[in-house]
């Protein structure tokens, strides 16, 4: 129990996909202009991002590792199947992104025109496969630990688009000059966000 | 005073549109709304104003920090002593010493950051900003004293273009400035900021008694365990090493004394960040965990920076959060997270700085909730009347 409170806290704070290792930035970036939206695409993500660690994580266990296909015959103890492991992976993001994007058309029109392409993006948004293959190289035993680990990484990226959108909401009066409008801005802005979000970094749970 | 102002009437047109120093506008109107108030009234409806503006405001800080200065300066000579073993120095001779070490770092500061202010103020064409009167007395006082005046440069060069300028100028900037150069020198030169020898004067530069350490408390209770740390009535004075104005409790608590009384600065955020670094400490008190847990909770009051960020630092007016409920939750937040990075990071000995950064980040966020709290509660107040 305490091993996945680690695992939750850390994924959210420590090891936070924007402000840790920059990945997910192209939607983090273009869909934080309000804090609605973002907190959309932020469901949406962490959503993501909760089923498709798990699945991956089975995938992981029972058909890629190395000997993983013995519960089908023993002469597959020697069978490798690892290389495999990026196009599975973004085959189960990219059908569950699918799931989610029916759902969001469905239950909510207005966000899903607000979010636009970025909604079947999230397909190739690196924080989704970054955390599959974070799951892979870091070998969490069971799948309680993979399921906590995408959670937290997608509780992690929400807390940061909201965070960015909710500064930029406020900055709109804000004289900036103008070749640094829009995108400029928000890069700078992000760098800072990233020092004040070192203060996780180096702590042991 | 009349006479002054006289003479700058006098040259006023000079600086008009027209006028021969045209260009200099903005110079010569940060100098008169400094000296000054404005005379200039709105021609269209009715505004209440008094005549706490913003340099009023500025100055008012700038008087509450004097103490923490005065005693800095004293605390610098006092080390000093200590750590060369001089016996025969009086407290004047200390307090010259500090001051004399301390008048660089203040100089360079605003030299450099006020230079910036006002080049900037001339391309961008707007007024000048007094934002960095309080800033640039703040950054010498959370340097180490012994920081070499370049770092000291670059870092308010950093922090006043990339944290505030480009943002667009006073009011404007998203964390503090003050706040930004210290983190831009922590994390650019870690030697120098983390290292045990640059907190008293001299001892970088070699001499120094043997087997005297610098270090500060709380660096002290991260190599030998929080016994080796000096006792609370040391530090609620602040006869000990560390950066220039935070150690004494005493000059910032006058210090937040007077802002509390020109209401300058927010109780709100005061209040309630000490009692959530004095909350989590209890907390971790009744837990345990590692050895830092039992760190006694009052401890963490007057150790390191805490009461001067929280005086000075997380009452910031624009970087903190806008809204009552917003300040008591920022202030918590901010409380909390102090211990927590003091506690269980060893990485860094002193969280102050950097939980006060990272809810400076937050804030906007926290303001968004309850703002929309407020806007959903009043609905359902007019749906039910």
């Amino acid at each position: 129990m305490e091993n996945l409170v680690n695992i939750f806290v850390k994924s959210i704070f420590i090891d936070n996909m924007i402000f840790a290792y920059f990945l997910g930035m192209c939607s983090y970036l273009a869909v934080s202009k309000t804090v609605k939206t973002s907190m959309g695409l932020g469901i949406a993500v962490t959503f993501v991002l909760l089923i498709t660690v798990p699945v991956n994580f089975l995938l992981e266990q029972y058909v890629l590792k190395k000997g993983a296909l013995v519960w089908l015959d023993e002469s597959f103890a020697t069978l490798d199947l690892s290389f495999l492991s990026f196009i599975m992976f973004i085959a189960v993001i990219a059908s569950i992104v699918q799931l989610v994007e029916m759902v969001i058309e469905k239950s909510s029109p207005a966000l899903y025109n607000s979010l636009g392409i970025f909604l079947p993006l999230i397909a190739v948004n690196c924080a989704i496969l970054g955390a599959s293959l974070f799951m892979q190289e870091r070998e969490y035993e069971n799948i309680a630990e993979a399921t906590v680990f995408g959670l937290g990484s997608g509780i992690g990226w929400l807390l940061a688009i909201v965070a960015l959108a909710a500064i930029r909401e406020k900055m709109r009066y804000s004289n900036v000059p103008a070749p640094l409008r829009g995108l400029g801005i928000t890069f700078i802005l992000t760098g800072l966000m990233g020092i004040a979000f070192m203060s996780f970094l180096g702590i042991t749970l | 005073m009349s006479f002054l102002l006289d003479k700058m009437k006098k040259i006023e047109p000079l600086f008009e549109k027209g006028g021969r120093f045209e260009k200099l506008h903005s110079v010569y109107d940060g100098f008169a709304t400094f000296l000054f108030v404005p005379d200039k009234v709105t021609t269209r409806g009715s505004h209440i104003r008094d005549h706490m503006d913003m340099k009023r405001t500025m100055t008012v800080v700038i008087i509450a920090l004097m103490p923490a200065l005065l005693f800095g300066s004293y605390n610098i000579g006092l080390q000093h002593t200590r750590a060369f073993g001089i016996n025969d120095w009086t407290l004047m001779n200390m307090f010259w010493f500090g001051f004399l070490k301390i008048l660089p770092l203040i100089i360079v500061s605003y030299v450099v950051g006020l230079g910036i202010e006002f080049i900037a103020a001339q391309i961008r064409g707007h007024e000048i900003n007094e934002g960095y009167l309080v800033t640039g007395m703040l950054i010498p006082l959370i340097m180490p004293v012994d920081v070499p005046l370049w770092m000291l440069a670059v870092s308010v060069a950093f922090a006043v273009i990339i944290g505030k300028e480009i943002f667009g100028g006073t009011g404007m900037n998203i964390l503090n400035p003050a706040l930004t150069a210290r983190a831009f020198l922590f994390f650019s030169y870690p030697g120098w900021m983390t290292g045990d020898a640059v907190w008293i004067e001299g001892l970088t530069k070699g001499g120094g008694l043997d087997g005297f350490s610098g270090a500060t408390p709380l660096a002290l209770a991260k190599l030998d365990g929080f016994s080796q740390m000096p006792s609370a009535m040391e530090m609620f004075i602040g006869t000990i090493p560390g950066s220039v104005g935070e150690t004494s409790t005493v000059a910032i608590l006058i210090g937040a004394f007077i802002l509390l009384l020109t209401g300058v600065g927010s109780w709100r955020i005061m209040l309630s960040m000490t009692l959530g670094a004095l909350g989590m400490g209890l907390l971790l008190n009744a837990t345990g965990g590692n050895e830092y847990t039992q760190i006694p909770a009052y401890y963490h009051l007057i150790m390191g920076g805490f009461a001067f960020g929280a005086v000075f630092m997380a009452t910031d007016p624009v970087t903190a959060a806008q809204t009552g409920t917003g300040k008591y939750i920022y202030g918590a937040l901010t409380g909390i997270l102090v211990v927590i990075i003091r506690v269980f990071n060893p990485a860094y000995p002193e969280g102050t700085m950097l939980a006060i950064l990272l809810m400076n980040v937050m804030a906007p966020l926290i303001d968004h909730y309850v703002v929309q709290a407020n806007i959903r509660r009043r609905i359902k107040r007019v749906k039910t009347a």
